[in-house]
């Protein structure tokens, strides 16, 4: 800390000037935005979100028509968005743990086809290997009038796989899917655009995280396993009791990291088809014109959710770790 | 006698490996004979048209003859046909220089790298834009497939540089102001898809700018992964420079040296040596974040693909394209991965034995 | 190693970013040389590249008339492709001098976003088209289909808003990019495909192998007369467009194409005279030469001539003349008087 009032006065006289270079900048910037805006004769402000959308959206969680309000749409994108966040979290989770363990397996072929997948799916861009998973669900099933019947009311068609579901409207029943027209009715409708994001998310984050568990368990001390070992404990229930809860300090901050990213990833579903967040704002500004608030909202909400990853896993880690002495 | 021993011991020990080995053996060789009936021996390596091809592998192999025709329009996409061979010394320089720069004498001779680099983008942009010494005019949108991958990875890596050395510098400094400026911007743009700085870039910028002045799509978009590159580098240096023990920044105050000067020869030379495994990661990340920018209408290497499949002539071969792109971007990444982590090892064995 | 970038940066930026004005478009493009036009990304029959990168279509040749009317010169043009989203701003901010990209005259356009619209060069319409193997034949068989459409254009509000009309549903898949959205289509993942139905023949001509097998269904359920389009503000370069469009309907009304032009310099009508520039003064209240519309009809042609060789019977897409045809023979083509 600078002790003598010349050195104080020359800190603060440097916040001073780089704090009024930065707004010196940003209200330039806002003068050009608001001038070019005014020229163009763009409209401001947020009221857009109580318009009627007028469009309408092929896959929602929710209730949804044209008639309802852009402020609804983007509520439907964002569902989206958190459905597949979670589930491709979840099941990144589970298949980056088995490759990652496989990693590290005495078995040379079992070691090696691991290492492999984790090389090819890392070092090709995601967009390709979504392109190409689209491509393969969408190809190789026939029109919904071909379609194949795997299980009594299960089909497999281009317009992807449909099955019954429990129902509660009208009394519990199964809603069994049925053709009627051009699609399916009934039942419930995985897309192939939905399973490709899922599928192409999954599998590229699973080899992200198979690296991360495994420099996870490489940095539990040796001592840990030759003690187990000591113990009579066999290799997985080593794994399980010891050095994976162990493991689990290393693997958390980046684990963290890869499910922010996957959520952040999610927004290239835009690309093939599948009404997301970053879909529905875009069909907004679009529509609307007002492209500054429909980006900076888009912004805001994928911060929350990389903000809310980060809290709630920050949370349950506190709530769940060891206490060591 | 060896090799059953080595079998015995790395396949088969144990019941639940065995069963392992014989399940996991039998889906490659599945795998392997599949691919090898598609990929060479039903396929199909020059045909006229994909009718043709089609009909010559009957629907079961591979057309080959498909990138034997179209790997030029992949590659350069719309870049003046006569003039391809501009685009063809861009990309070698720059795999030339990617090339030099790891060489580890260079880095010590910190001057003559960064005249290379200069030099060499120099020397490329010369190539691509033309206009002078009797090359002719290529404008910007007409930068298509490999060549643009390049320059924007490249050059948004290395305009972020400077931005990211100020934003570390900025949060692990003292005054409260640079630290909250430095940490908002990193966590705003980290928390926020790469897709939305681009469409804010190529949307608003305009927007941004004083009515009149415009720049190229492209530009656009090298903006784009510039600001948002600048907050990954940052938290990449501020790992480096967390690196350097306190010993260093008392030898220098020691030596009378000020803030600049110490940040300037002492501290940086030594964090950026220590941030290359992470940087060369970044270097990955970018150069396959770059497939982003078909969604904000700029023609790079997946848009050149796409957009040959749908010839009429040529409909359809969406796996012969794609995988030879992904074998592209394969090669780079794969490459540049291994060395960071030969890089990484011979760091840390350096540091241990120091 | 990396701190010399700026310069470098610099340099780029430089060579780069053409500094504009936002004043007469005219001046500027005569100092440059060359007009900008923003064309589409792909579009046959309006505005395709091909391998080689040259530029042909309806747009393409309106923009070469533009080019031939202000510098004597079709070929001094130079092409930027946007996407439904950039074209907009790449115009507004000065980027590109003319949109040439099948853009629907509307309303908020002109008003939001400050644009103003030239005489349009095909009166469109949105549709749809569909597979003739599914044995629809009328848009009113579509309830409960799959549609692809394309994000970033009006025809997702119109196909809402036509399925709302009559009270039908269906499941929209909003593509980002052209490419994919067709690729959705021709691989049977949709039902149909809506669009502009220039476009729909257009994809169905340059896109697949079989174009037969494909059917645009009659019903037109949108107005979407495309037009070129400019920049609020500078009357005298939208003068030009708009007579530059006229010129090439009123060559068609009077009989003269680019093979007669030169023949009908000696024409004894007062009207071809002003508008060949026998009798000056027409080039010059434009601000431009007296040749202006000689060179846009002996390089360019007429409408009828544009038309036949980029949409028409000279095309793959084989679009018959319907409301494009002139005034005189019952469609919607008809010139302002040049006098």
């Amino acid at each position: 800390m600078p002790v003598s009032w010349a050195a104080r006065l020359r800190v603060l006289l440097l916040q001073a000037l780089v704090l009024g270079a930065v707004l010196g900048l940003a209200a330039y910037l806002v003068n050009n935005t608001l001038d070019n805006l005014a020229r163009q004769g763009i409209a401001t402000g947020f009221s857009y979100l109580g318009r009627q959308a007028s469009f309408a959206i092929g896959e929602t969680l929710i209730s949804y028509s044209a008639a309802d309000s852009y402020g609804r749409a983007l509520l439907v994108g964002l569902l989206n968005t958190i459905e597949i966040a979670v589930l491709g979290s979840v099941f990144a989770s589970v298949l980056g743990l088995v490759i990652g363990i496989a990693r590290l397996s005495s078995n040379w072929l079992i070691r090696n086809l691991a290492a492999i997948y984790i090389e090819a799916l890392r070092n090709v861009p995601l967009l390709l290997q979504l392109f190409l998973w689209w491509d393969v669900l969408r190809i190789a099933a026939p029109g919904p009038r071909q379609a194949w019947e795997i299980l009594p009311g299960v089909f497999v068609s281009n317009r992807g796989l449909v099955f019954p579901v429990l129902s509660w409207s009208g009394g519990l029943h199964w809603d069994v899917p049925h053709l009627a027209g051009f699609n399916f009715a009934g039942g419930h409708t995985v897309t192939p655009e939905f399973a490709a994001l899922l599928v192409g998310l999954v599998v590229y984050t699973a080899a992200f995280i198979a690296e991360i568990v495994r420099a996870g368990i490489e940095g539990v001390p040796r001592g840990q396993s030759e003690a187990a070992a000591a113990l009579g404990l066999r290799r997985w229930p080593a794994l399980r009791h010891v050095i994976l809860p162990q493991a689990r300090r290393i693997i958390l901050p980046p684990l963290i990291g890869e499910y922010q990213a996957l959520t952040k990833n999610s927004s290239l579903a835009v690309a093939i088809g599948f009404p997301d967040l970053m879909s529905v704002t875009n069909t907004t500004l679009n529509q609307t014109g007002q492209a500054i608030e429909a980006i900076a909202l888009m912004m805001a909400i994928y911060l929350v959710l990389s903000l809310a990853i980060a809290g709630a896993l920050n949370w349950v880690n506190a709530r769940t770790r060891l206490v060591e002495r | 006698m060896r090799a059953l021993l080595w079998l015995r011991a790395n396949l088969f020990n144990g019941v639940w490996n065995s069963i392992l080995t014989l399940a996991a053996l039998y889906l490659i060789l599945r795998g392997l004979w599949g691919l090898a009936d598609w990929g060479v021996v039903n396929a199909v390596w020059s045909a006229p048209d994909g009718r043709a091809c089609r009909a010559a592998s009957g629907e079961a192999g591979a057309c080959w003859a498909f990138i034997a025709h179209w790997y030029r329009f992949i590659l350069f996409g719309r870049f003046p046909y006569a003039e391809q061979w501009r685009p063809l010394l861009v990309i070698l320089l720059f795999t030339g220089l990617v090339l030099v720069s790891c060489d580890r004498r260079l880095w010590r001779r910190g001057r003559l790298l960064i005249a290379i680099w200069v030099v060499g983008l120099g020397v490329s942009l010369v190539l691509m834009l033309g206009g002078i010494l009797g090359l002719s005019h290529v404008s910007t949108d007409l930068w298509n497939g490999l060549p643009l991958t390049l320059f924007l990875a490249v050059l948004g890596l290395a305009g972020a540089f400077p931005l990211a050395v100020f934003l570390a510098l900025g949060r692990r400094s003292n005054l409260p102001i640079l630290r909250a400026l430095s940490v908002g911007y990193i966590e705003l743009i980290r928390g926020v898809p790469l897709i939305t700085v681009l469409f804010m870039a190529s949307v608003m910028l305009p927007l941004f700018l004083p009515g009149g002045v415009n720049v190229a799509n492209a530009l656009r978009a090298l903006a784009g992964l510039m600001l948002f590159y600048a907050a990954y580098l940052a938290e990449v240096v501020r790992g480096g420079l967390q690196a350097i023990p306190r010993g260093q920044y008392e030898a220098a105050d020691a030596l009378g040296l000020s803030y600049w000067q110490t940040t300037r020869l002492v501290v940086l030379p030594q964090a950026l040596q220590i941030a290359i495994p992470p940087l060369v990661n970044t270097f990955i990340a970018a150069f396959k974040d770059t497939t982003l920018v078909t969604i904000v209408g700029l023609f790079d290497l997946v848009a050149t693909a796409s957009s040959a499949i749908t010839d009429p002539q040529w409909r359809g071969f969406y796996w012969e394209a794609y995988l030879f792109i992904a074998a592209i971007y394969f090669v780079y990444c794969f490459f540049m991965s291994r060395y960071s982590r030969a890089l990484e090892a011979s760091l840390q064995q350096r540091r241990a034995v120091r | 190693m990396m701190r010399a970038m700026p310069p470098a940066a610099a340099f780029l930026l430089l060579a780069i970013a053409t500094p504009a004005f936002a004043g007469p478009t005219l001046d500027k493009i005569k100092q440059r040389g060359y007009v900008t036009c923003g064309v589409s990304t792909g579009l046959a029959g309006f505005s395709i590249a091909d391998q080689q990168g040259r530029y042909t279509g309806l747009d393409v040749d309106t923009c070469r008339a533009i080019a031939a009317a202000v510098l004597g010169d079709a070929s001094k043009t130079r092409f930027v492709p946007g996407t439904a989203q950039q074209r907009f701003t790449q115009l507004q901010s000065g980027e590109t001098d003319v949109l040439t990209r099948n853009t629907t005259w509307t309303l908020t356009r002109e008003a939001d976003l400050g644009l103003l619209f030239a005489p349009p060069n095909y009166y469109d319409g949105q549709g749809f088209m569909v597979a003739k193997k599914l044995g629809v034949s009328s848009a009113k068989e579509l309830n409960g289909a799959t549609i692809c459409v394309q994000a970033g254009t009006t025809t997702e509000l119109n196909l809402a808003d036509y399925f709302r009309t009559h009270q039908m549903s269906f499941k929209p898949l909003v593509i980002e990019t052209l490419d994919q959205t067709e690729n959705a289509f021709y691989s049977g993942r949709c039902d149909a495909f809506t669009a502009d139905r220039s476009g729909l023949a257009g994809s169905r001509a340059g896109r697949t192998a079989n174009p037969d097998e494909y059917v645009i269904l009659p019903e037109v359920i949108s107005k979407e007369p495309l037009a070129p389009a400019v920049r609020q503000g500078d009357d005298e370069w939208f003068e030009i467009v708009r007579w530059t469009v006229y010129a090439l309907i009123d060559a068609e009304e009077k009989g003269v194409d680019s093979k007669n032009v030169d023949a009908m310099k000696k024409s004894t009508d007062p009207e071809i005279q002003r508008m060949l520039g026998v009798v000056p003064g027409m080039g010059k209240a434009l601000h431009l030469g007296n040749a202006w519309a000689y060179d846009i009809i002996k390089q360019v042609g007429n409408y009828g001539e544009m038309f036949d060789r980029d949409v028409g019977k000279d095309s793959a897409l084989k679009l018959d003349r319907g409301i494009n045809a002139l005034w005189t023979q019952g469609g919607l083509m008809y010139a302002m008087p040049i006098r």
